[in-house]
């Protein structure tokens, strides 16, 4: 396979498409989290039981559309190989959870891969959409029609008092977590972001890095969602983010502008710098990696590089993880292995763009 | 006088409590204080002292043998669909089914409270299909609230209005429930 055949298919079909503020806000997420009322969370079922909800969804939902939602396919977790689970881990479509350490997990992908339904996960169902750039408001709307979708044939777990019920009691009340993806360089080059992290929290907000709970921010990408379930509509909830978003977009933009005015040969060096790195070298791991497509992203951004196209940063994080450097080399590699292959490929991505 | 959760037997348990000044009165048949959790659950439950620590959450500095006990109590609580048991739930931090959020329901306000800025009820959607059920179930609730008020006030005429106002949606309800 040719890699240009290759990243079609290893992107997203909506990650292409571009969305508000996509120079800093690469996606916006909404998940729900609900459960089935007759029957025990996955976390204590008996197999047979969590085996029930999947036949449930095989009958009712799979190879069913739903408005502009195609095609909905049910893959199985047994039925995948380890490499594959990775796959759809690296492509956030599933959770790392749901790949490893499930009894019948399975989900649910649209076509476009911007909706997926993990059945079995921590909870029975967990709904996922994705919409490109700076978009929760349409992107809650629409995880609601599929809420919905799912409500027509599903009877979930609901109180009064504490609205959905989930497995954890973090998730308990609306069942929703918000989340962004932001670009954040020019915070994280001048080191305001860490300033700001202790506000941010103190909203009742979370900041994480690219790969969710516990992991560092990564090439300057930074996750930002809401902690609380309980108690504050989604609406509400999407509001105080919102608020929050816009915020750290004026002051990244500001930072750029600033790091411009102030010390722009030393931005410019090390942008191209990194430029560099990811056009020559023979072996770069994937930090490395991370943070020269941050830079070079930035250099796009501020008009230093022209002539590349604007998605590389999210298509090349996604491309350079080692599932999918795997999945291309047709064989498994060793970490140092990995790190030949993820430079040739690189070097060879941006060929394409000569 | 009537059960207030079944509305068929006789209540025979009569309790007030009493949260932040402000004062409930409970009253109910036995075999609904038994399913509703006002009374343990297990054999012989009827001592005043089990009623006791149901109802009220005792300081555990001024009454530390019964902040003993509570604990004790708290632990055995097991939950009877998935059995899933109240320590279980402590040590894991999750939810074993539906089911355990009413069985473990009067510990969990200060658990959502710690975790949910101090929140503990629920704002936001609603499942459409079901929603009509639990709206109708709301509005029952407050009127029988009402009903209550004008019968202690001795306003019978205002409490028949209400009576048949909770017999009308009560009985609609019914017929949908039929009809599905």
């Amino acid at each position: 396979m040719g890699l240009e055949q290759f990243i079609q298919e290893a992107i997203s079909p909506w990650m292409k498409d571009e969305g508000p503020d996509s120079d800093i806000v690469m996606s916006s997420r909404i998940r729900l989290a609900r459960n089935l009322e007759k029957i025990p969370f996955p976390l204590v079922a008996e197999e047979e039981k969590l085996k029930e909800v999947i036949d449930e969804v095989e009958k009712d939902f799979n190879e069913q559309s739903f408005e502009q939602y195609q095609d909905f396919e049910l893959i199985k977790m047994e039925s995948l190989k380890a490499l594959e689970k990775r796959i759809l881990v690296e492509k956030h479509l599933i959770s790392p959870h749901l790949a490893d350490k499930t009894k019948q997990g399975a989900v649910l992908i649209s076509n476009s891969e911007q909706v997926s339904i993990m059945v079995n996960e921590e909870d029975h169902f967990r709904v996922q959409l994705y919409l490109p750039g700076f978009q929760l408001e349409k992107a809650l709307e629409e995880a609601f029609k599929i809420d919905d979708w799912l409500e027509e044939k599903i009877d979930f777990a609901f109180d009064e008092e504490q609205g959905y019920l989930t497995t954890c009691p973090t998730n308990v009340g609306t069942g929703m977590r918000a989340s962004v993806m932001m670009h954040l360089p020019a915070l994280a080059i001048t080191r305001k972001i860490n300033r700001m992290i202790p506000a941010i929290n103190q909203l009742g907000l979370v900041v994480r890095g690219l790969y969710g709970e516990g992991s560092e921010a990564i090439g300057n990408i930074f996750q930002i969602s809401n902690q609380v379930t309980l108690g504050r509509s989604e609406d509400d909830i999407i509001d105080d983010l919102k608020s929050v978003v816009h915020k750290l977009i004026e002051q990244e933009r500001y930072a750029r502008e600033l790091l411009l005015q102030e010390s722009e040969i030393e931005l410019e060096n090390r942008i191209f710098r990194s430029y560099g790195v990811l056009r020559y070298s023979r072996l770069i791991e994937s930090k490395e990696t991370a943070q020269c497509l941050s830079d070079v992203q930035l250099g796009i951004d501020l008009g230093m590089i022209k002539d590349i196209s604007k998605s590389i940063l999210n298509e090349l994080m996604v491309l350079t993880q080692p599932a999918f450097l795997q999945q291309y080399a047709k064989k498994t590699l060793h970490p140092q292995e990995r790190d030949v292959f993820r430079a040739s490929l690189i070097r060879e991505r941006l060929k394409l763009e000569d | 006088m009537e059960c207030q959760e079944c509305n068929e037997n006789v209540a025979t348990l009569h309790f007030a409590k009493v949260i932040n000044g402000e004062k409930t009165e409970i009253h109910v048949c036995e075999k609904c204080a038994k399913e509703k959790g006002y009374v343990n659950n297990e054999e012989e439950a009827y001592s005043l002292h089990d009623l006791l620590s149901g109802l009220f959450n005792f300081d555990s500095a001024s009454y530390p043998n019964q902040a003993a006990m509570d604990t004790y109590r708290k632990e055995q609580l097991k939950c009877e669909k998935c059995g899933m048991t109240y320590q279980d739930f402590t040590r894991i931090g999750k939810f074993g089914c539906a089911s355990c959020y009413d069985t473990f329901s009067k510990h969990l306000n200060p658990i959502f409270r710690r975790v949910h800025s101090g929140n503990t009820k629920h704002d936001g959607k609603v499942p459409k299909r079901t929603s009509s059920a639990l709206y109708q179930k709301k509005k029952v609730d407050q009127l029988k609230e009402k009903l209550k008020a004008h019968i202690e006030k001795e306003e019978f005429e205002e409490a028949a209005m209400v009576r048949d106002k909770i017999k009308a949606i009560e009985k609609s309800h019914n017929q949908e429930g039929e009809g599905e």
